[in-house]
């Protein structure tokens, strides 16, 4: 790549033998539609083909990790949520999950399985942003509205549940920050109903369609090796035969106890990456279902330790999600203890003992990573986000380098970056 | 395999070994570092075939300063260890990893930007998050979060680092 600053000119193609007269480079993003968000790159081409390829990442760098040093714990959810945007869910749960090992405080039943569905509900939405966005690019239109279409209907569940489509909050130290709304498990199951048949749409629509396995078979190889040697997590190391998931390699909010299989393909293209997201949308819809079940049972959704659950309430008003009433008039006209306590913890928040834990939630991308370090403050010593586009993209070279430009935008499509992850 | 059996293993080779909240943290001397995670590779049982992440702390007013964490997996056996070295803020540079480990690539560079450890043998070490004429580390501790005060009902509030409260 460093032969990108002064064009080899002159030099003979290995390949064919013949004469490369010159190469050109071509600078794209980080505003462009297809890098799918704020990534550039620079391409070297010779003709169509890519000579050498250089991502160039940081546009969206926003300083979440330096921030949470300067907020309390619980704060820190807010920030986290807002790395990896397609995937709030998982960003809350590995964060908490690693201050509540610190804490060595566990999140009650209930509120481990209302993590889990919303955390396979939030697969489902970011793999179809995935699928949506990398059809529209390969001229699938209709596949490009299907996509958001469905996934309006999963934001509809996450806004009313959490009171928002995007970074959530939702997921806090010790649980959960409200139980599911009055008919949430209805309105679920509504989606249940539809979803698999919706799912066989787009199959039928892409799987055999020509252009879609033409553009796509064969396209951003990337083998086993590469991805381990890369640090290349999720769909795309699975595509590559390898059945690594952290929810069954290193279970947590007891994804031991589900019933779902790990999907994989062989090829390692960018084809059967698009085969292994379809078919973990169906895996996901499992685990929901089985979720439903478990939450027939009634249970608290926040840890019973007043020092470390979060005091405020919140309820549905006629304008959505908001504080509850009942409580807002219990600390403050029956009783002072009660404010003082709410007032302690929202400004100061839980004191976590020292130590430092590494904890991993397998987002729809791969391996989401909390390094998270305290010194017994109450606030954060250090949080790092092990981000796994960041590591993903890094393949990207080996991916594209000797294949035509317009493969490139396919192979990179496959790889399903989100900069906000990557960048933070 | 039980966190306590691997830090039993690792003892074979490393003489500081720790255990903590289930996680095995083994300490290394800067210069051993690439053999180190190269024999935690090869070991049959151990078999830690892939690097996670590689991140900095840093506690100023100690030696070292700086504490460099190494987070792999074994794809093949699934359990984890740290690998950790300590770097002083004499000589905040260590070995790079990425001629042998091409996945600590942007990871280095990342704690280069972020810190100013510089990797010695990274064929590209350049600022990633940043942009290249940015001066500074910002995630040392003596950096500013920076900011500007922020109008409210005609009063105004500094960025939260340079309130008097916190």
């Amino acid at each position: 790549v460093s032969d990108l600053v002064e064009p080899a000119d002159q030099t003979v193609r290995e390949d064919t033998g013949e004469i490369r007269q010159e190469t050109m480079i071509i600078n794209m993003g980080p505003q462009h539609p297809s890098t799918h968000g704020v990534l550039r790159l620079l391409l070297e081409l010779d003709g169509e083909t890519v000579v050498a390829c250089k991502p160039v990442i940081g546009y969206l760098h926003t300083g979440i990790e330096k921030n949470l040093e300067y907020r309390t714990w619980q704060q820190g959810v807010t920030y986290v949520t807002r790395a990896d945007y397609l995937a709030p869910f998982s960003n809350e749960l590995g964060y908490c999950l690693a201050v509540e090992r610190l804490l060595g405080i566990e999140a009650p039943p209930r509120a481990q399985v209302l993590r889990v569905m919303f955390g396979e509900l939030n697969r489902i939405s970011s793999h179809l942003v995935w699928l949506a966005t990398s059809a529209l690019e390969l001229g699938a239109i209709s596949v490009m509205l299907y996509g958001f279409r469905e996934r309006e209907v999963i934001l509809d569940i996450f806004e009313a549940a959490t009171g928002l489509r995007m970074n959530h909050a939702y997921i806090r130290i010790g649980g959960v920050v409200m139980d599911l709304p009055e008919g949430g498990d209805t309105q679920v199951r509504r989606l249940l109903d539809v979803m698999p048949a919706r799912i066989s749409e787009y199959e039928n629509i892409l799987s055999e369609n020509p252009i879609w396995v033409e553009r796509n078979t064969g396209v951003g190889h990337l083998s086993a090796e590469d991805c381990l040697a890369f640090g290349v997590t999720g769909p795309i190391l699975r595509a590559a035969g390898v059945p690594a998931d952290l929810r069954k390699d290193e279970p947590y909010a007891g994804y031991e106890t589900y019933d779902f299989d790990v999907v994989t393909r062989t090829e390692a293209d960018s084809y059967a990456r698009f085969a292994v997201r379809v078919d973990e949308m169906r895996q996901s819809l499992r685990i929901v279902e089985q979720c439903l079940e478990r939450l027939e049972e009634p249970g608290p959704v926040m840890v019973e330790d007043a020092k470390v659950g979060w005091p405020a309430r919140l309820s549905v008003g006629p304008d959505g999600i908001g504080n509850d009433p009942a409580y807002i008039h219990h600390i403050m006209e029956e009783s002072m203890e009660a404010l003082i306590h709410h007032f302690k913890m929202v400004t100061e928040g839980v004191h976590v003992p020292p130590g430092e834990v590494y904890q991993v939630v397998e987002s729809p991308r791969g391996e989401l990573g909390f390094y998270v370090v305290s010194n017994g403050d109450h606030r954060p010593y250090r949080v790092k986000i092990r981000d796994p586009s960041f590591s993903n993209l890094q393949a990207t070279a080996t991916m594209v380098e000797g294949g035509l430009v317009a493969d490139a935008i396919a192979a990179i499509a496959s790889i399903d970056p989100v900069m906000g992850g990557v960048d933070r | 395999v039980n966190p306590a059996d691997l830090a039993e293993r690792a003892r074979a080779r490393f003489d500081d070994v720790s255990v903590a909240r289930g996680e095995v943290t083994v300490f290394a001397e800067r210069g051993q570092l690439v053999d180190a995670l190269a024999w935690l590779e090869a070991e049959p049982d151990l078999r830690f075939d892939f690097l996670s992440s590689v991140t900095a702390t840093d506690w100023p007013g100690q030696e070292p300063r700086f504490w460099l964490s190494y987070e792999l997996r074994s794809t093949e056996h699934h359990h984890r260890i740290r690998v950790k070295v300590g770097v002083p803020s004499t000589e905040p540079h260590a070995p790079s990893i990425t001629p042998f480990l091409p996945a600590a690539d942007w990871h280095e560079r990342e704690v280069w930007d972020l810190y100013g450890i510089a990797f010695d043998g990274h064929p590209d070490l350049t600022r990633i998050l940043l942009p290249d004429d940015w001066e500074g580390h910002p995630l040392r501790k003596d950096e500013e979060l920076g900011g500007v005060d922020t109008r409210f009902h005609g009063a105004f509030m500094p960025p939260v680092d340079r309130r008097t409260t916190t």
